[in-house]
């Protein structure tokens, strides 16, 4: 069956969310300056692993993908080739780093670490790995500083996204928000929105939940929030190349709310006069989503009704999601039941369109 | 094509509109800083009574928070959804070729040419018999019904 998919795509799969992860904090002393490689250290900070998927939860990391007892998943170059790269024949993978930086409220230090996160992901992965792409960690808390860190290494051909969380303080189509979608634009690469992030506020609009569970399914309530917002504040007119990809935000509620915004956009559309086309089309031309975690309905027919009522079949692009854990055979990770066409585009041909690879 | 007297013109004032019946139809007829429209009182959305809705101008973009207001007293949003129409042609904003709205030709005729004319393509309107005394010295507002 994997060499099927080999067969099938060729030209070799476009994996566009795949987890490494630091170590440990030490991993980044080479990438920090003097001063705060001591402050870190001094502070005893040995890890900002951020626990969206917390260790011992079914979900987080799929069986063997830990390198050694007691190792994060993700954080072995070699284990990730040898179970991502190699059996899906993998063209590109491109690497999320999901570590606390956009969590800490010193913005100073996080604007370090996040220079520290990208310095490490340059050497320690896409140097050393020509089918490794990866997003630029950004101190999401500044826009400005977020933005000058794209600046720094938005040039390096191994980056082809800039990460933001979902999570954020303020909805991310503000102008507050808009240093780092005009750098993004400038050097050709999308904006990642990706799962999790941590600002204070509640994953639900009415208060705090109770459960792990509660929390992970509501993130499709946080991505369709940026959503409204990046689509009503213009962020598409402004910069007309963004495109944006939402990743492990889940794709089958995006039919209704587009029938949603569509509709009210007819009768409110005046409050946001720079919106001069149903939002839908917007979301077609601009927002993309990644394949896993698949809300996956009980038969293979109604997803593909659900990618019908999308009106787009481009709007889809690949993950593995490794080394979370969704699905138990590699192979079920593309769902089943999909005409060879809309595999193609799901699998790369998508992704090519997206990416500046 | 029958001509209806629908109110004398100075009866709507620019930026006023007067609701009349016409044959069964609901209209209304608009006077837009001093020409006179007539559209059809029925929306094409849910068929709310379209020509109560507020009429205002026209908002247009072309950067997030930049507003070109124009084509003031030209626009009739529809009380119940707001859907945008133009007064003028009946185009709906989001969807102009196939959401629109009937329109009438709505003219200003003198009480002289009304009187004078000699019954050819001038049928009587619900208010010229009960309503208006047609004077010679007056103007009238005139639909004109294909
Ligand atoms: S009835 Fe007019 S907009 Fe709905």
């Amino acid at each position: 069956m994997e060499k099927d998919l080999a067969v099938k795509t060729r030209t070799g799969v476009i994996d566009c969310d795949v987890h490494h992860a630091v170590p440990s904090m030490a991993a980044l002393y080479p990438y920090l300056s003097e001063r705060w490689r001591d402050y870190v250290k001094e502070h005893n900070i040995k890890s900002l692993e951020p626990n969206y998927y917390p260790r011992g939860n079914p979900l987080s990391a799929r069986p063997g993908s830990e390198p050694s007892p007691g190792a994060l998943p993700g954080s072995d170059l070699g284990l990730l080739q040898r179970q991502v790269l190699e059996p899906w024949s993998v063209q590109y993978a491109i690497l999320h780093c999901l570590y606390g930086v956009q969590m800490i409220h010193n913005e100073d230090l996080a604007a370090q670490l996040a220079q520290a996160v990208n310095d490490w992901q340059v050497a320690e992965w896409l140097e050393k790995d020509s089918r490794l792409r990866a997003s630029i960690v950004v101190p999401s808390q500044n826009p400005l500083r977020a933005a000058e860190e794209i600046h720094r290494v938005g040039k390096h051909p191994g980056f082809v996204q800039v990460l933001l969380l979902v999570r954020s303080e303020k909805p991310y189509g503000k102008r507050y928000y808009w240093p780092i979608y005009e750098a993004a634009e400038q050097y050709g690469l999308t904006v990642g929105i990706h799962a999790g992030g941590v600002t204070g506020y509640p994953i639900m609009p009415v208060g705090w939940p109770s459960h792990y569970i509660e929390d992970y399914v509501s993130h499709a309530q946080a991505f369709q929030s940026q959503l409204i917002s990046l689509v009503s504040e213009g962020v598409f007119v402004k910069f007309p190349r963004l495109r944006v990809v939402m990743m492990e935000s889940g794709f089958t509620w995006v039919p209704s709310l587009m029938w949603r915004f569509d509709k009210n956009w007819k009768g409110l559309r005046r409050e946001i006069p720079w919106v001069d086309r149903l939002p839908s089309e917007v979301m077609r031309d601009h927002i993309r989503f990644t394949l896993q975690p698949l809300d996956e309905p009980p038969k293979p027919e109604i997803l593909l009704k659900v990618i019908e009522q999308m009106g787009s079949d481009e709007m889809l692009l690949f993950s593995s999601d490794y080394p979370h854990w969704h699905y138990d055979e590699r192979e079920e990770a593309l769902p089943a039941g999909l005409p060879v066409d809309l595999e193609r585009k799901i699998l790369f041909e998508n992704a090519r369109a997206v990416y500046r690879f | 094509m029958k001509k209806y007297v629908v109110a004398m013109v100075d009866e709507i004032a620019p930026g006023q509109r007067k609701i009349v019946e016409i044959e069964g139809r609901s209209i209304g007829v608009f006077n837009v800083h001093g020409a006179f429209y007539a559209i059809r009182n029925r929306c094409p959305h849910a068929g709310a009574p379209l020509c109560e809705g507020v009429v205002s101008g026209f908002v247009t973009s072309k950067s997030p928070g930049e507003y070109i207001y124009s084509r003031q007293g030209e626009i009739l949003r529809c009380p119940w959804h707001q859907w945008e129409f133009d007064v003028k042609t009946g185009q709906s904003y989001f969807d102009p070729a196939k959401t629109r709205v009937r329109t009438y030709q709505a003219e200003v005729e003198a009480g002289c040419s009304l009187v004078c004319d000699d019954g050819t393509g001038m049928a009587k309107g619900p208010f010229v018999a009960e309503t208006y005394q047609v004077a010679l010295e007056k103007e009238y507002v005139v639909v004109v019904i294909e």
